[in-house]
């Protein structure tokens, strides 16, 4: 899915090179300026991301600029203090049941969407693209009275739905793309040897669709895994995913040393610096943007 | 003989409809369908009804407690002297150095990836984060402090700063990256064929480069705006909960979960969906009056 994009861009780079060459001389001071502001960012990012860090190793930091002594405690009694085990597994268990029922419900719209003229196609297409669009408080408030009034919420299965509302037209928004740049001839070939469209689905276009499904679960799980306002609004205690803790944790503060928290937020943002690493493997997220794009006009 | 006439006839019309797109495939469209109608449409108008049935008063109660509240109608103020810089200093920033980055060069990919590590901290790690460095002893005071240009520690944290300041932590890198999409779909000879006719740099940009982005920069702001007018956990850690940063969210947050009167709620919430919508449709129409052509760089 990315090679075919790729080649364009480069072949954009790599013709605008040599155009490039004499602005960069010229324009010396706009770039210093430029890069002295993304320098700037980077130190303060460092900043931000290091405080947490040396914070979460760090015994009695009082004022001074690194901690007088250096401990890994506080990952332990966090684990236990926070019962992050069943946080942990619960995140798990959500953001997987999300990603494969918005896989299962998204999928195959986005290929009516994408092979089909139908009336009503592009108010449907809105309809679908509202729930990105919107904050999510604004929809996540009314859903989650609806939730708690068929006892839904709070619990698992309040969280796995409210998730969805975003997942699914997130699904919908990669996949109709994704799914435009397969030949459909492949399909009416298909057709033509007598497959049936069940066979045309799970023979021919499961093969091809594979890398673009997984390029879209793990967005859903990155944003999922992330997503704080709607599990907050439907949790429980019981049910809730590693940022709610973390905020709980963090506003209910004076109780809890504030080094556990730190040391929670650094085994979050690890978790999904791995995540987003390997799903920078399988997506270029400009490429992505690029083809999301499209869909708009 | 009227059996095969109705088959017929059925047949017919299933011709008919087809000849206009609709036929059994679309039913793969179904449950897509039944779930945002079941999970986003009927929550919604369940909602927007429950704003219209206060427990007590007329139908418009909800609405009034709200707007003569100065407390509660503040908080759009608030959110919107928030949301509205937040998104715009992203955007701007984000343009000359994405425009600066188009090229290729040695760690590109490398420098786009730690662009998006702010993306994974999410807003609660950058609260924490923010709380440690730009508190009144965390590293930010002390330099400045220490290289003699403070006498005493800034202020940056439970205030509106703070806020601001996650706000473009997080906004920042998400615009970035897509100005970045956007600024490579602008077909590169375009600019060449500018340069021969003796435009310097900056007239290129502005004249070649500038309108051929502007209706991806008015996506670009929607969307890192929408991320900015939700905020809600970053104006309860970094922000001033109570005063300074009472956001729209919170409002309707507290009337629901505190203050137990899901009318209220559901009419604050149906007021943050109307002013953010309304700021987009704005936006939106601004965009709409500009070239969309074929050479890339369209919204």
């Amino acid at each position: 899915m990315a090679g075919l994009l790729d080649t364009t861009t480069e072949s954009t780079t790599a013709t605008d090179a040599p155009g490039d060459r004499p602005r960069r001389l010229v324009a010396s001071p706009g770039a210093w300026l430029v890069w002295g502001a993304v320098a700037f960012f980077f130190v303060n990012l460092v900043g931000v991301i290091g405080s947490v860090l040396v914070s979460s190793f760090g015994n009695r930091w009082f004022g001074t600029w690194l901690p007088q002594e250096f401990t890994t405690d506080w990952y332990s009694s966090a684990w236990e203090d926070f019962n992050l085990f069943q946080v942990v597994l619960v995140t798990l268990e959500v953001s997987l049941l999300v990603v494969v029922i918005s896989v299962l419900i998204g999928v195959p719209a986005s290929y009516v969407l994408a092979r089909r003229d139908f009336p009503g196609k592009r108010p449907l297409f809105l309809l679908f693209l509202l729930p990105v669009l919107m904050p999510p408080i604004t929809y996540g408030i009314p859903l989650a009275t609806v939730l708690y009034k068929y006892n839904l919420a709070p619990g698992l299965s309040g969280v796995v739905i409210a998730n969805l509302v975003p997942s699914v037209p997130f699904v919908i928004l990669t996949m109709t793309p994704f799914i435009e740049q397969i030949s459909p001839t492949i399909e009416s070939a298909a057709r033509m040897c007598g497959a049936s469209t069940r066979a045309v689905f799970i023979r021919i276009l499961a093969p091809l669709l594979a890398p673009g499904i997984l390029a879209s679960s793990i967005l859903v799980l990155v944003r999922t895994v992330g997503m704080f306002e709607l599990t907050f609004l439907t949790s429980g205690p019981t049910s809730q995913t590693l940022v709610v803790k973390i905020f709980t944790a963090m506003s209910s503060a004076g109780i809890r040393a504030q080094q556990g928290i730190d040391a929670m937020a650094v085994i979050y943002t690890t978790s999904m610096l791995v995540l987003l690493v390997i799903a920078l493997r399988f997506v270029n997220p400009t490429q992505l943007v690029a083809r999301v794009r499209d869909t708009e006009d | 003989m009227s059996g095969t006439t109705a088959a017929t006839g059925r047949l017919a019309l299933r011709h008919r409809l087809a000849e206009h797109g609709i036929d059994r495939q679309l039913w793969l469209l179904l449950p897509a369908m039944v779930f945002i109608v079941g999970l986003f449409l009927y929550p919604f108008l369940y909602g927007l009804g429950l704003s219209f049935q206060p427990s007590e008063g007329g139908a418009l109660a909800s609405y009034e407690a709200f707007f003569s509240d100065p407390y509660q109608r503040g908080t759009i103020w608030i959110t919107l002297r928030l949301a509205l810089p937040a998104a715009l200093f992203n955007v701007l920033a984000a343009v000359p150095i994405a425009y600066r980055m188009r090229g290729r060069f040695r760690g590109k990919r490398l420098l786009t990836i730690l662009l998006v590590v702010p993306i994974t901290l999410g807003t609660v790690l950058t609260a924490q984060g923010l709380l440690n460095y730009l508190g009144p002893t965390g590293w930010f005071n002390k330099v400045l402090t220490g290289l003699g240009l403070l006498s005493d520690p800034v202020r940056l944290t439970n205030n509106y700063w703070g806020v601001l300041f996650s706000l473009i932590i997080t906004g920042f890198p998400f615009a970035f990256l897509l100005i970045l999409s956007y600024l490579s779909g602008i077909d590169p000879t375009l600019e060449r064929a500018a340069a021969t006719l003796g435009a310097d740099w900056r007239q290129r940009f502005r004249r070649v480069t500038l309108p051929l982005l502007a209706p991806g920069l008015a996506t670009t702001f929607c969307l890192t705006f929408v991320l900015a007018f939700s905020v809600f956990p970053s104006a309860v850690l970094v922000g001033d909960p109570a005063g300074e940063t009472r956001v729209i969210s919170l409002a309707a947050y507290q009337a629901a979960y505190e203050s137990f009167d899901y009318s209220l709620a559901s009419a604050i919430a149906m007021v943050m969906g109307a002013v953010e919508l309304g700021v987009i449709a704005l936006v939106l129409l601004w965009r709409s009056s500009l070239y969309k052509g074929a050479t890339g760089g369209k919204g």
